[in-house]
């Protein structure tokens, strides 16, 4: 995928991609660290629609959902042959009890039964993360197990 | 009444009214400096309220508030962008300048004012308000368009160009021979492209000297550098403007991030006194003689940017509607062409009139501006339905 890039002087960097419908969609960001997503008029392509502040943390979730995807039918796909046994994709909101905390300390393998495969942090796959691995907002867990492990992980990562 | 008291009273009341008109200016979505130099007026010599107290310690300010405005010009580039912007618009850049410094110069022949008032005069108009240019394209959500390199691409060469016109200008108002003129000028050439070398090979040890994790100590280094520098610059007859800006550019990186966070409010205060202190300086009874030259000067140079940026952006490719929203962002000058009518009057070499000439235009185009730009699709919407219309029309015409 081609990522043009464009520098935009004393404001920061541009980066983009131009989508098969023609559309121009990316980033700009700015030297303060605010990031702004672009998505170009679809009947004016110099312009854009949209250009929506986003957060640190917002970001890295949007990036996390555009990645997960891919990822999860990956996964999918290879439990196939296993009836009963699905993925499913949890998000750590802020201030949820795990934010900031190692995973050791949802100890969902023991209490659901259902586990963890791969979490998604800023667009990036770590996978098969270890106890240690600590989990902060806007990460983007990616489950396995049983439609009531999975149920039960969901209820530990809310609650706890 | 005891001095202090008169000018802390003075200063106080002023910087609390230019708070309010901050406000008002925030409110209707507007630059506020078209405001600031009406509460100059307001106060000043033949306004409302003639204040004596405060201008000793305001005259300096605004002293300060040049080299603060022109060293956060600096912090925002880096060398780099402005060796690949310059290598990029320079084209454009020269469009720019023969397109929008004529208006002016010619304007100042065509009253007599002479060749000096006729180089100020076309500083004012060529230089357009990268301040509030940037803030147009931010608050209409510009960032992500095509146009929008190409707009700020001859904003930076034309804050580069003035890295050069303001030392050809302070030799030319401190009224030195053409050869002590050239010399100043071969001078502060020499010196710009020495900082740009510097900046580009060794920016980090710069930034490294005047970088602190303190950050008492930090401001301190920083503004005590931009001040020795601008200062020195001064001295050697190169505008102390320039020494300035050519600080913020060699410092780079996380420092320049840093330094730029930590001067904005300081610059937004000593830069509205600036503004503040150039209003007070003109009588206002002296704008209505010069204001049906500033209305034309602003029509004509309006078109003229429009003509610049519109050409600019249909070079890069960009369709009708983004050549429009190129075209007008550019329109609106503020802070520099005010730097340049106030450097000219402080040194005496040119009449009064032209501060008021100055000051009219700079009100009228801080606001023409952002509204021409607010303007330019539903502009350019309406211009092409009446064309399609006309168009219409001429077919049948056409197949008789």
């Amino acid at each position: 995928m081609n990522v043009i890039e464009t520098r935009l002087p004393g404001i920061g960097v541009r980066r983009e991609i131009v989508t098969g419908s023609g559309r121009r969609v990316g980033i700009v960001a700015q030297r303060d660290g605010d990031l702004d997503l672009i998505i170009s008029k679809a009947s004016d392509p110099d312009a854009c629609v949209a250009s929506i502040p986003l957060t640190p943390d917002e970001a890295a979730t949007i990036g996390n959902l555009l990645g997960s995807r891919q990822l999860v039918a990956q996964l999918t796909e290879e439990h196939r042959d296993l009836p009963g046994v699905s993925t499913r994709q949890f998000l750590i909101e802020r201030g949820s009890p795990f934010d900031g905390r190692p995973l050791a300390d949802t100890r969902m393998r023991s209490r659901s039964g259902a586990s963890l495969v791969a979490v998604l942090r800023s667009g990036q796959v770590q996978a098969s993360p270890t106890p240690d691995f600590t989990l902060t907002a806007g990460d983007l867990l990616v489950v396995v197990g049983t439609s009531e492990g999975l149920d039960a992980a969901a209820d530990i990562l809310r609650n706890g | 009444m005891h001095t202090t008291a008169l000018t802390l009273i003075e200063l106080g009341a002023i910087l609390l009214f230019l708070g309010i008109l901050g406000r008002l200016a925030g409110r209707i979505g507007l630059s506020p400096i078209p405001l600031y130099l009406i509460g100059g007026l307001f106060f000043g010599q033949g306004g409302f309220i003639e204040l004596e107290g405060v201008l000793d310690f305001s005259e300096v300010a605004s002293e300060i508030g040049i080299v603060l405005l022109l060293l956060m010009l600096g912090l925002e580039y880096t060398a780099k962008e402005l060796v690949t912007g310059l290598r990029q618009s320079w084209l454009a850049g020269i469009v720019d300048f023969v397109l929008n410094f004529t208006p002016g110069a010619l304007v100042a022949v065509v009253l007599g004012w002479g060749p000096v008032a006729a180089l100020v005069m076309g500083g004012v108009t060529y230089i357009s308000s990268s301040g509030i240019a940037a803030k147009v394209i931010g608050d209409l959500g510009r960032l992500g368009n095509r146009e929008t390199p190409t707009v700020l691409a001859i904003l930076v060469f034309e804050d580069l160009a003035m890295a050069i016109y303001l030392p050809v200008l302070t030799a030319v108002l401190a009224g030195l021979s053409f050869a002590g003129g050239l010399g100043t000028v071969g001078i502060s050439l020499l010196v710009v492209t020495l900082v740009l070398v510097i900046a580009l090979r060794w920016g980090n040890i710069v930034s490294a000297v005047v970088d602190s994790t303190d950050r008492e100590v930090f401001l301190l280094t920083l503004i005590g550098a931009a001040l020795l520098v601008a200062g020195l610059a001064s001295a050697l007859q190169v505008s102390a403007a320039v020494g300035a800006f050519l600080l913020g550019i060699a410092i780079s990186g996380a420092t320049a991030e840093n330094a730029a966070r930590v001067l904005e409010p300081l610059r937004d205060l000593f830069a509205a006194i600036f503004f503040v202190v150039f209003g007070l300086n003109t009588d206002p009874s002296s704008i209505p003689p010069v204001l049906g030259v500033a209305l034309l000067l602003a029509v004509v140079t309006s078109a003229t940017k429009i003509a610049t940026g519109w050409w600019a952006a249909g070079r890069q490719g960009i369709g009708r509607m983004g050549r429009a929203r190129a075209g007008t962002a550019l329109v609106a000058r503020g802070e520099f062409s005010i730097v340049i009518a106030g450097l000219a009057v402080t040194s005496g070499a040119v009449l009064p009139e032209l501060a008021a000439l100055a000051t009219t235009y700079v009100l009228l185009m801080a606001v023409l501006g952002p509204v021409l730009a607010r303007l330019a699709e539903p502009g350019m919407e309406l211009a092409e339905r009446l064309s399609s219309r006309r168009l219409r029309t001429v077919p049948t015409a056409e197949s008789t």
